[in-house]
């Protein structure tokens, strides 16, 4: 059963459904895509009721104004971009319950660049290769393969009532700031980079610049030299792999990154640090700091473990 | 054959086989492959084979990297060993009228005729080393240096699905619309990449193409056949000879 929720007043700047993104066919070309900020993505579904890797609205920036078309529950998490209610603003990492005739908007970004609208029972469109994502270059998943416009209406899966007034506990609330530490495990191609190149990436600024989008993040700052060609026989590019061109400019690959690519990488972010990095703004700061595989893995677990208790709590 | 593996962060790894794209490590990725597929690895979610190198992404709740790492080099030995054969290859026939835009290029470029450069383009099958780029693109090798010819100068904005072009040594074909600089020399009605079908991708690395010129008469039926959904692409199996 199919519920209508929300009638696009006002699109914003780019409002997509995401989930937790199309795995299994990159080794045919089809891109992964899925929430830039995997983490506000599935607290936000814990919150409402739903499985973790259930499609939210990933917002962008400016957020888009929603008519509220049926009594549902809803919870906004990740960036901080001014929700309100009806002119009254709604507290974020919190589920609400929202009444026909309701209208939620967006202000000013106060923190982060991506909130994330999770609804109770979640949203109804066709699942493509195993997702509801949306691939705007394909125009494949989610919404007609497209961003939203104004008009649209959005239903939901079933009537589910949800759980309002539901909460994270506040240190488990990311903050994010203009400048942040990144994680990496280096390589895989450092030997196609000179000696200082990996020591200059580590000790440096790279700041994100406004050629920034859910492909990748261009970064800019103290140039890395190659040995000798800034190309490889082109191979599969991983989340958070960072790639540098001949020019020595970093590129910081997220969620609608190509299958595969021919650019040299020097290392790769680790997937825990991923939701910060899909909240940096252009003009954020990032310094890298160097970390091995165990380490990473230890960080990965410890988080998963957290994910994994809350989705226990959250869903019956 | 020496493999190395590399991390990818913590979700990733790397096997690398040597350097040389070759027939060769193309067979012994896609036997790693076929294991895979036959014994999956607990925890491993998906992989993408290339030219050289094997990517795999996990999970590592269910599988540390020094583990999979392990269970990879076992496979590796196994399959060294045992020198049993990748599973039989298709060779994929696609029905391509050649009235490319640039086919004349080609031709004046390479000193051939037009007539040349089809007969040499269509003789033979060419290997699906990798997917990538976009959905259902196949990187080709094989094709003969006769008809090699550098990218266009100036990137078409706008090629439609279905057009077989020439990009220096490489021929391809494009499953949907993109820009690019490819010499076009043909197009094929046959749908490479459909997301209205239940298996979206025609092609999978380690199996071939071979382009089968047709007249535009004959190029029109297959493509209204196809709108029709009664079209099966034909395929043959390769005979493979052991290296």
């Amino acid at each position: 059963m199919s519920n209508p929720i929300f009638q696009i007043e006002k699109p914003g700047l780019l409002t997509t459904l995401q989930d937790e993104g199309r795995h299994g066919y990159q080794q045919y070309g089809i891109v992964a895509s899925g929430a830039m900020d995997p983490y506000a993505l599935k607290i936000a579904n814990f919150l409402v009721g739903n499985k973790g890797g259930e499609a939210a609205l990933e917002v962008t920036v400016m957020g888009p104004e929603l008519k509220v078309l049926s009594d549902s529950v809803i919870a906004i998490c990740g960036a901080n971009l001014s929700p309100r209610l009806n002119g009254h603003s709604v507290s974020m990492w919190k589920s609400f319950a929202v009444k026909e005739g309701d209208l939620l908007e967006f202000g000013q970004p106060i923190e982060g660049a991506r909130a994330y609208i999770s609804v109770a029972g979640g949203y109804d469109v066709p699942v493509v290769m195993g997702s509801k994502s949306t691939y705007l270059k394909a125009g494949m998943g989610g919404f007609e393969g497209r961003s939203l416009e104004k008009g649209d209406v959005l239903s939901k899966v079933g009537n589910a009532s949800g759980v309002k007034g539901r909460a994270i506990r506040p240190d488990e609330t990311p903050t994010y700031e203009r400048e942040m530490d990144i994680r990496v495990v280096p390589g895989p191609h450092l030997d196609a980079f000179s000696e200082e190149a990996l020591r200059t990436f580590l000790s440096s600024t790279y700041e994100v610049t406004p050629q920034s989008d859910r492909m990748g993040y261009r970064l800019k700052g103290p140039k890395l030299e190659h040995r000798s060609s800034a190309d490889i026989v082109s191979e599969a590019i991983p989340l958070g792999g960072i790639q540098v061109p001949a020019n020595g400019q970093p590129i910081l690959l997220m969620a609608d990154r190509q299958t595969t690519g021919g650019y040299t990488r020097i290392a790769t972010v680790i997937s825990s640090d991923i939701p910060y990095l899909a909240q940096a703004m252009p003009g954020c700061k990032l310094r890298f700091r160097e970390v091995t595989v165990e380490e990473a893995q230890e960080v990965y677990r410890e988080k998963d473990r957290f994910l994994r208790t809350l989705e226990r709590v959250a869903v019956h | 054959m020496k493999v190395s593996y590399a991390p990818l962060g913590d979700t990733g790894m790397q096997v690398v086989f040597g350097t040389e794209i070759s027939k060769e490590t193309n067979q012994m990725i896609r036997r790693m492959t076929d294991h895979l597929k036959t014994h999956p690895i607990e925890g491993v979610t998906e992989w993408v084979p290339a030219y050289t190198t094997l990517t795999l992404y996990y999970n590592p709740s269910v599988i540390t990297y020094r583990a999979l790492q392990d269970s990879l080099q076992r496979i590796f030995q196994n399959v060294q060993e045992q020198r049993e054969a990748a599973s039989a290859s298709l060779v994929y026939i696609l029905p391509t009228y050649y009235g490319g835009e640039d086919l004349s290029f080609v031709a004046e470029k390479n000193g051939l005729t037009e007539e040349e450069v089809v007969r040499i383009h269509s003789s033979e099958d060419y290997l699906i080393y990798m997917m990538g780029f976009v959905p259902g693109f196949p990187y080709l090798g094989g094709m003969s240096d006769q008809i090699a010819t550098p990218r266009r100068d100036d990137p078409r904005p706008e090629i439609a699905p279905g057009s077989v072009g020439i990009a220096g040594s490489q021929t391809g074909v494009y499953p949907l619309t993109s820009p690019g600089g490819w010499q076009l020399i043909g197009r094929t009605p046959v749908k490479l990449y459909d997301p209205d079908q239940e298996e979206p991708i025609l092609l999978e690395s380690g199996h071939y193409i071979r382009f089968e010129p047709v007249s535009k008469d004959e190029y029109d039926r297959i493509e209204q056949e196809i709108e029709r959904g009664e079209y099966t692409v034909q395929t043959e199996k390769k005979e493979e000879v052991m290296p």
